[in-house]
């Protein structure tokens, strides 16, 4: 059994085609480069509004690398055809936004409940409906989380810039396939469209992951099992004579489907449940700057996260203590963290593109005594500097 | 042991542990897995070579979990397009769909045509039973016109869907049409989808005597399937008749069997002409 991307000859062809080096490109472009890297090798999508840029680029970039580039009639096909194509022993992305994101959230539940690695991009843009479809916005931080149906963990990572989302993608890639579970990666408008400068590296920098696979028969025979303890089931591939049964119905470990057991239900979503709990080192991931000795903490996150280390900075130069919490995988929230910082400061700010959603989980690890206050701002228009600090001296 | 393990040949392709099945008594949907396990047989297919996917609902479980295969039981309407990965990733393999009409002609609608449009080579095996049986009865987009179902208690106005004519139409390499009381016509037409390259779609007709029959006075299985019998109408004959006189008949046959690039290997071919273009091919 064999996960495509990771052949010498792909190697090859990565270092022949991408010569590393600085480039001058926008964040969705990086989005696709880093899937590349990443082993990413098909990709299933619908165009869509700010997102369109990463399938023009797999569309372009796919077929040099040998990989699979389809344009599906919608964003159901687009997930659905990727699900398929992870079963077969593909790495497989899909980018959207906020309209397709809300079209996909039913097989993203199938993709839990299967224990299917996939990167799902949403590139976060107005709404709700149609809203701004150019603008930027950080309004789906809860659709990730809470979108699809039923009690579900899922991981999310957000990126703050185009070159951290060069590197923030191959993460998301590493843990889909280190826990056999979707990732969600939440982009926004802003930084999609963002050119900037990225450094592409060598594919000798880049650490990448595959998925476990059985080691023998028994564990090829039991496609959500927990052989080794840790909750991720090795994963039999179609086509490899396993006779593996997939389905999105309440399943026992043999793949078969028990929908009358109650005990065949709770062992199997609490399992998916603790192989997320438990693997926490897989994907917890935050910044912090000047955090130490912080009275006011800014908590932030995605292309809110840069003007917050600004108006930080600024708020630094002008004698107050400041600091700044970034979360870059934002579900499961970095709560244990966020409690320890929450007893240490006087004050924490919340700047989103959104009428506060992360302010929320903010809120579920800080006393009461702690000054908590949203900056939100929507429109399309991303937070600025001067109107975070602003907010900072408003509290100092 | 069931006597079934040792006077039926055709459960050596069943799993066994998924068994019995969950399909009423007298439901066409075993005529389908019958038919199928035979077409498999008849070509020497080793089951290790196939896939089968299929959706939501009784007919989505004629083969899945049943089928011994590897085996994607996909949510509502979307089992094509969980194919469509599938052969991206094995093209070497046969990817079948078994699922019914409420699923790939309704919610599935636009799958269905955009695969017959890709040419993907994928075989579709529809059952067409004129209803949403595992959900209570209610009217599905191939109920004859005037039929009663329980969302239609009066009757029905609206007119059914032609799935084959319009999949015919929409580019498949092969559409065949045939009812459960035309197993080996049917046998016969799903080797043919097997083998051809390209999209093909097989439409069974079906009987649900539980959830259609009972309401439309053939409670019976066997009145069902002497009423697709007495109304089926060979295509050839079709071809000579007037819309009017093929009001509530069952055209029967092999609509399409042509060639025409498919998909997949579309798809390779340009990936190949890629890497050559830019130098990429291994010397």
């Amino acid at each position: 059994m064999i996960i495509r991307g990771d052949e010498p000859e792909q190697i090859r062809l990565l270092r022949k085609l991408y010569k590393p080096g600085n480039y001058f490109m926008q964040g969705n472009e990086a989005v696709a480069y880093g899937a590349l890297f990443a082993g990413c090798r098909f990709y299933a999508g619908y165009p869509i509004t700010p997102s369109s840029e990463i399938a023009e680029t797999m569309a372009r970039e796919l077929p040099k690398l040998g990989g699979y580039y389809l344009q599906m009639e919608d964003e159901i096909g687009s997930i659905a055809a990727m699900i398929g194509a992870s079963w077969t022993g593909f790495k497989v992305m899909t980018a959207t936004a906020g309209p397709g994101f809300s079209l996909m959230q039913e097989n993203l539940g199938y993709a839990v409940m299967t224990e299917t690695p996939l990167v799902l991009v949403d590139v976060q843009r107005s709404g709700p409906s149609t809203g701004q479809a150019t603008k930027g916005a950080q309004g789906d931080f809860f659709q990730a989380r809470w979108g699809t149906h039923g009690d579900h963990p899922i991981v999310a990572v957000s990126p703050t810039s185009g070159q951290d989302a060069f590197w923030e993608i191959i993460r998301a890639f590493n843990i889909a396939e280190r826990l056999r579970t979707p990732v969600v990666f939440l982009f926004d408008g802003v930084l999609a469209h963002t050119r900037e400068l990225i450094k592409i590296p060598d594919v000798d920098e880049v650490e990448i992951t595959y998925r476990k696979l059985p080691q023998n028969e028994e564990e090829a025979k039991l496609p959500f099992g927990d052989p080794h303890g840790d909750g991720v089931p090795p994963m039999p591939l179609f086509g490899h004579g396993y006779f593996t049964h997939v389905t999105g119905s309440t399943h026992k470990e043999n793949g078969l489907r028990d929908v009358y057991t109650p005990e065949v239900h709770d062992r199997l979503v609490r399992r998916i449940h603790r192989k997320i709990e438990k693997n926490r080192e897989v994907y917890e991931k935050y910044e912090e700057h000047f955090t130490d000795d912080a009275e006011i903490l800014v908590v932030s996150w995605g292309v809110t996260a840069r003007p917050a280390l600004g108006a930080v900075l600024k708020a630094r130069e002008a004698g107050i203590k400041a600091g700044l919490f970034v979360p870059k995988t934002v579900h499961p929230f970095p709560g244990e963290r966020m409690r320890e910082l929450g007893k240490r400061v006087r004050a924490i700010l919340v700047p989103e593109m959104n009428l506060g959603q992360m302010i929320l989980e903010v809120q579920r690890y800080v006393n009461d005594d702690v000054l908590l206050k949203g900056v939100n701002k929507i429109g399309g228009v991303p937070l600025t500097v001067e109107e975070i600090l602003r907010e900072i001296r408003g509290v100092a | 042991m069931p006597e079934i393990y040792s006077k039926y040949p055709m459960v050596k392709y069943l799993r066994k542990e998924a068994l019995p099945t969950a399909l009423c008594p007298g439901c066409g949907g075993g005529t389908v897995l019958n038919a199928f396990a035979n077409a498999v047989d008849q070509l020497k297919l080793d089951p290790r070579d196939l896939v089968v996917v299929s959706g939501i609902g009784c007919s989505a479980w004629i083969a899945s979990p049943y089928f011994l295969a590897d085996t994607l039981h996909t949510t509502h309407g979307r089992a094509i397009v969980f194919a469509t990965g599938v052969k991206v990733g094995l093209p070497d393999k046969k990817v079948v769909v078994i699922s019914g009409d409420g699923d790939l002609a309704s919610i599935g609608g636009n799958h269905l045509l955009h695969a017959a449009r890709r040419n993907i080579d994928i075989t579709v095996i529809l059952v067409n039973n004129f209803i949403y049986g595992m959900t209570g009865g209610q009217v599905a987009p191939t109920t004859p016109f005037g039929a009663k179902t329980t969302t239609t208690p009066y009757r029905n106005i609206e007119h059914p869907f032609q799935i084959s004519e319009t999949i015919a139409a929409a580019g498949a390499s092969y559409v065949a049409r045939w009812t459960t009381a035309h197993v080996y016509q049917l046998i016969e037409s799903i080797k043919k989808a097997l083998t051809v390259k390209g999209f093909s779609l097989v439409e069974v007709i079906s009987q649900c005597p539980v959830q259609f029959g009972r309401r439309n006075r053939m409670k019976e299985p066997a009145e069902m399937l002497r009423w697709f019998l007495k109304n089926s109408v060979p295509l050839a004959k079709a071809r000579k008749m007037k819309p009017e006189e093929l009001e509530g008949k069952f055209v029967i046959g092999e609509f399409v069997n042509r060639q025409r690039p498919e998909f997949i290997e579309e798809l390779n071919k340009l990936i190949n002409e890629v890497q050559e273009q830019f130098g990429l091919k291994e010397v």
